[in-house]
């Protein structure tokens, strides 16, 4: 790693004051991917500003109709909180699967939505479920909040407080995970509320997390898997890499959608 | 350089390290804690599974400033001189291991499992649990077995649990 300063601020507003000025700072949280990067030579902070003494950003609560989740939560946590299951289970599902055991008690919901990997599995919770992501200075709803490879729509001294999902419909995510990383090589978040239907693809695209607008559409006329049976996506978009080609990642996108929605059939 | 304050196997622990020491090699080459291995150090293979604040955590993937004020348990610290801990017996009693090197960590990781899914444990809750612990050499059946047996045992001694 290259030399870094450590701080682990008590509140808010000393976070904000180690930001400010300083687009060479970052933020941890459980560090999961950073520190990973950081032994890899990949990056280079100046500061690392450590967010776990920071009092209110961890928790879980419903707030009308949606569940408010703290961004210093962990996906262990998610994945067994029993309001989670009663009033979203697709997202305890899907944090359920987040890496392995040691990685679900120390990453966080924040942490990973803020590094956008494209590979990651709450970017597709937070575009097919409809998120709003809230910081020290905004609201910026999902669609708008992942804008490319580990690009988002934070400014560098902007800080994720929680993440709302909106409570209703039914949904299911798929996920063909990296035998070894446990990333998604693929990953289909497909929500259904009324008419509407939200596809939402992970770890195919070569720009990061997308909705699949096509599929979309098709589902919203004819809600079963073979509504898509003829739809395919480009594999020149698609992620290509020795765990496997475009084509590869864009045949198993359609096959984890059709999973996802199959399943949600089921359900009734 | 910073200086840290934790517990280390319920012993209070001061140490003064770089900002990068990870905390798996603050546990092995300051504190000579080296039950806890490094193998990929890429937190895939869970050898350095170790508990922080009573949850396991790869201490390949944590700093170990950001263990400072923490309670850290490794796998010297479960048990005892006299008496090995539940999972530790059921490892040996089972013949879970070959080499050992994955074992410590393996031991952490089913410690852990228990805490979240209780001591009647199924095999295909374990086999599922320990996909962040990779073993080479013995197959996994008999560390499989052994997790559930520990676990069982684990039920018969309540404070072992912690």
């Amino acid at each position: 790693m290259f030399p870094f300063t450590y701080h682990r601020p008590a509140d808010l507003d000393a976070v904000c004051g180690l930001l400010a000025g300083n687009d060479e700072a970052k933020l941890l949280a459980g560090g999961q991917t950073l520190i990973a990067t950081l032994k890899q030579r990949l990056a280079s902070p100046t500061d690392l500003i450590d967010l776990s003494a920071v009092p209110g950003l961890e928790g879980i609560s419903r707030e009308g109709e949606a569940l408010v989740i703290g961004a210093m939560t962990r996906h262990a946590d998610v994945a067994s909180s029993a309001l989670v299951r009663e009033a979203l289970p697709v997202l305890a599902e899907l944090a359920g699967v987040i890496g392995d055991p040691a990685v679900r008690n120390r990453g966080t919901i924040g942490g990973s939505i803020a590094n956008n990997d494209p590979s990651a599995d709450y970017p597709a919770a937070c575009l097919a479920l409809a998120a709003t992501i809230v910081t020290d200075r905004r609201e910026i709803a999902a669609s708008d909040f992942f804008l490319g490879l580990f690009e988002t729509a934070l400014e560098p001294d902007e800080i994720i407080l929680r993440i709302l999902f909106p409570i209703g419909g039914k949904a299911s995510y798929a996920k063909f995970p990296n035998p070894a990383s446990r990333y998604a090589m693929a990953g289909a978040l497909v929500w259904r509320g009324g008419l509407e239907v939200r596809v939402a693809i992970t770890g195919a695209g070569q720009n990061g997390v997308f909705r699949w607008t096509v599929a979309e559409a098709a589902l919203a006329d004819d809600f079963t898997p073979a509504a898509l049976a003829s739809l395919a996506l480009d594999g020149e978009e698609m992620i290509a890499d020795i765990h496997g080609t475009g084509a590869y990642r864009a045949h198993l996108a359609g096959v984890m959608t059709r999973r996802a929605v199959a399943r949600i059939v089921e359900q009734g | 350089m910073q200086t840290l304050i934790m517990n280390v196997n319920g012993a209070p622990v001061t140490a003064t390290v770089d900002a990068r020491t990870l905390l798996v090699q603050l546990l092995r080459d300051e504190l000579q804690l080296t039950g806890t291995h490094v193998a990929c150090d890429t937190s895939q293979c869970g050898a350095c599974t170790v508990h922080l604040d009573g949850v396991a955590v790869k201490a390949c993937s944590v700093l170990a400033v950001q263990a400072d004020g923490a309670n850290v348990l490794t796998v010297e610290g479960i048990g005892a001189s006299e008496r090995l801990h539940p999972m530790q017996e059921a490892f040996r009693e089972h013949h879970g291991l070959q080499c050992g090197f994955c074992t410590p960590g393996m031991i952490m990781a089913g410690i852990d499992i228990v805490r979240r899914h209780g001591t009647n444990l199924d095999e295909h809750t374990v086999r599922a649990e320990l996909e962040g612990n990779i073993c080479r050499c013995t197959g996994y059946h008999n560390i499989v077995l052994a997790i559930m047996a520990g676990a069982q045992a684990m039920a018969a001694i309540p404070a072992a649990a912690e």
